[in-house]
């Protein structure tokens, strides 16, 4: 008796998984679940910072139909793909992976759940169920180097660089080109400090430009050393990646940012009506990707609608910061005529005229 | 001449955080303990120090704070080592590990907060032409850990008891058997090395960048360490190198900044290989090395076998 009582039991407790999830399957309207994977941790600016705003925009926008989970400070390499798989077992439908380095992993664990979508930042390979996404941060550059040009008083403007690859590049030669534009005299001084991320030598490369000369500096690393750096010193700074006016209300003259809530949002509505398509977006200012924003109080009119002049010919297409004729800082013309396309954008290794020095790769 | 007088400003601070982690360091292994944990010990000091600054509005606090958080960990790496016998490597690893996890996690709500900074300076001297903007414009730590420096140098080699702390490191066995007490003697130097990391911590978070982020030490502690032996546990070296550190880096990025055409990277390789090479350089003439290395350097002692 007791051994029927037993084996009855028992295969209640097997059927009880199938049970819950005929029962789950049954509920009607399940919000999509949406996970997103961060490089770094959140914090309070920066590169993962943007990311998450764009996580909670998308979740204030969708409310109930989506339902997102985050994971940060994933070290790029083999522990991404345990957290990419981990969420998408999870049943996570739709999954951003918010850094390069998850490329190859993104891809791979793209294989084994094809139904699940995944949109991965500023890679090139896409699969039938991976798009790719990445910002035209060099349009905001452009502007930014304008309002430079026209409040540098040593001309001498210094920009601090995590490592020479074509998106640096690409943020140094378009605000040298946007400052040029107003500023032919003014020149832009580089240092590397080989490294997306380290306070002390951000800090360090912002005071020994500040040393030179440099009355405005601006920086394509992560930290908001080089804006405290600047604020100490009484001098100005362009700040990057978020608004930085907290860390230095008076040094801060613009910020070039981006954000992606609206992106993120059109992927979840397109997931969910079932028009997802794994496609590649290169947003600019256009789209919203790419913005200027937090001007400082002490911003001229005049410069001021200058800026918005011009953003909105960016927008209209009427101007491109890599329109032709591009020179390098040795003179060599690199292109003759046209705008530079994305190929030429994707593989960039010069500075352009009004750049010191010369490249450390040659 | 104008662009060298904040050069050597610079090197001078980005030295500073160095020296006094390493001069902790050196009276550690001094007396025969090698804490690999600095990196940790330096994280947490610099979290604790930002979080009571900012809470009380008082510099002098956070490092009061940084110094007491690195003696707090010192003084569980002590109990693990010195009385539990735990291997000195793997623990101090740990506590490496565990202060990187620790400090970010106590610092999440301190994430993008601001210190103001005021200006400082020795009176008169700071209004020098040239020297004043170079020498005497700093930070009032930069002089604390000078003087230290000088302290420990005195300490060392003029007095009975530095004479102790080194026979405990070099024959723990005959200080134990001339009545020492070796436990007791190893637990003062590694509270006072946990003390300077939490120094070098604090001045991080509070003086050289003036906020908190995570890991924003950045491999200064293993630099120190590294400092220690390129200094042969010499305590007026370890000034020389701390310096030497701060200014090859400082250095290269003044070259990149006048458009110097020599690669960036090559120019970050500069401070390592400059430890390689002096490293050769001393390791040539064996006595220096063996005449300061603590004999028993790592080595656990046990009074009771």
């Amino acid at each position: 008796m007791s051994a029927k009582l037993l084996r009855k039991a028992l295969r209640w407790i097997a059927l009880a998984p199938a049970l819950a999830c005929s029962f789950s399957a049954v509920a009607a309207d399940e919000p999509l679940k949406v996970g997103f994977v961060y490089v770094s941790p959140i914090g309070e600016a920066g590169w993962t910072w943007q990311q998450d705003l764009g996580r909670r925009e998308m979740e204030s926008a969708l409310g109930d139909k989506v339902k997102t989970t985050y994971v940060e400070d994933v070290p790029e390499g083999a522990d991404a793909e345990r957290v990419i798989r981990d969420l998408a077992q999870q049943g996570n439908k739709l999954i951003f992976t918010t850094s390069f380095g998850f490329m190859n992993p993104t891809l791979k664990v793209a294989r084994q759940f094809p139904d699940v979508k995944f949109v991965h930042s500023t890679g090139y390979k896409t699969a039938a169920n991976v798009a790719t996404t990445n910002a035209r941060f060099y349009e905001a550059r452009y502007l930014a180097g304008i309002i430079a040009g026209k409040m540098t008083k040593s001309n001498i403007v210094g920009y601090v660089g995590a490592y020479p690859i074509p998106e640096v590049l690409q943020g140094i030669n378009a605000f040298t080109r946007g400052m040029r534009t107003v500023n032919p005299e003014a020149q832009v001084r580089v240092i590397w400090v080989n490294s997306w991320f380290d306070p002390g030598k951000e800090r360090d490369a912002a005071l020994a430009l500040m040393g030179q000369g440099a009355d405005i500096v601006t920086h394509h690393t992560d930290s908001t050393a080089t804006v405290q750096a600047a604020e100490e010193k009484g001098k100005y700074a362009i700040a990057y990646h978020s608004d930085m006016s907290k860390f230095g209300p008076h040094a801060q003259l613009a910020a070039v940012t981006h954000h992606w809530g609206k992106y993120f949002t059109k992927e979840a509505q397109d997931v969910l009506a079932g028009t997802w398509k794994p496609d590649q977006v290169w947003g600019g200012l256009k789209s919203g990707m790419a913005a200027i924003e937090g001007f400082n109080a002490a911003l001229p009119q005049d410069v001021l609608a200058l800026v918005k002049e011009k953003e909105a010919e960016i927008v209209a297409g009427t101007l491109a910061p890599f329109a032709a004729p591009i020179k390098d800082n040795t003179g060599k013309v690199v292109l003759e005529s046209g705008v530079l396309d994305d190929a030429g954008l994707n593989k960039m290794n010069y500075y352009v005229e009004g750049v010191a020095g010369s490249l450390p790769t040659k | 001449m104008d662009a060298l007088a904040p050069l050597i400003a610079s090197a001078i601070v980005a030295g500073t955080p160095l020296m006094l982690a390493a001069l902790g360091l050196l009276v550690n292994e001094k007396s025969g303990v090698i804490n690999l944990g600095s990196e940790g010990m330096m994280l947490v000091a610099a979290v604790a120090g930002f979080a009571v600054a900012l809470d009380s509005g008082s510099p002098a606090l956070g490092f009061a704070a940084g110094a007491a958080a690195g003696m707090a960990l010192s003084a569980f790496f002590a109990w693990l080592t010195v009385w539990l016998g735990a291997n000195q490597v793997a623990t101090g690893l740990a506590l490496s590990l565990f202060g990187v996890g620790a400090s970010a996690y106590l610092g999440l709500p301190y994430v993008g907060e601001t210190l103001t900074v005021h200006p400082s300076g020795i009176p008169l001297l700071k209004d020098l032409p040239f020297v004043g903007r170079a020498l005497f414009q700093h930070h009032p730590m930069v002089y604390v850990s000078l003087l230290l420096c000088a302290g420990i140098a005195w300490f060392l080699s003029r007095s009975r008891a530095g004479l102790v702390l080194r026979a405990v490191g070099e024959a723990p066995a005959s200080a134990h058997a001339l009545g020492y007490n070796v436990r007791r003697i190893r637990l003062c130097a590694l509270l006072f090395g946990g003390a300077c990391c939490g120094l070098a911590g604090a001045f991080m978070s509070l003086v050289y960048t003036p906020m908190w982020v995570e890991n924003m030490v950045a491999g200064r502690g293993w630099i120190a360490l590294a400092l220690t032996t390129f200094a042969t546990w010499r305590p007026l070296r370890v000034l020389v190198g701390a310096y030497l550190f701060g200014g090859i880096t400082i250095l290269t990025f003044h070259m990149q900044a006048l458009g110097v055409p020599i690669a960036s990277q090559l120019l970050s390789m500069l401070p390592y290989l400059a430890t390689i090479l002096v490293l050769v350089l001393i390791s040539r003439n064996a006595n220096w090395i063996r005449l300061n290395m603590p004999a028993s350097l790592g080595k656990n002692f046990n009074p009771n076998t």
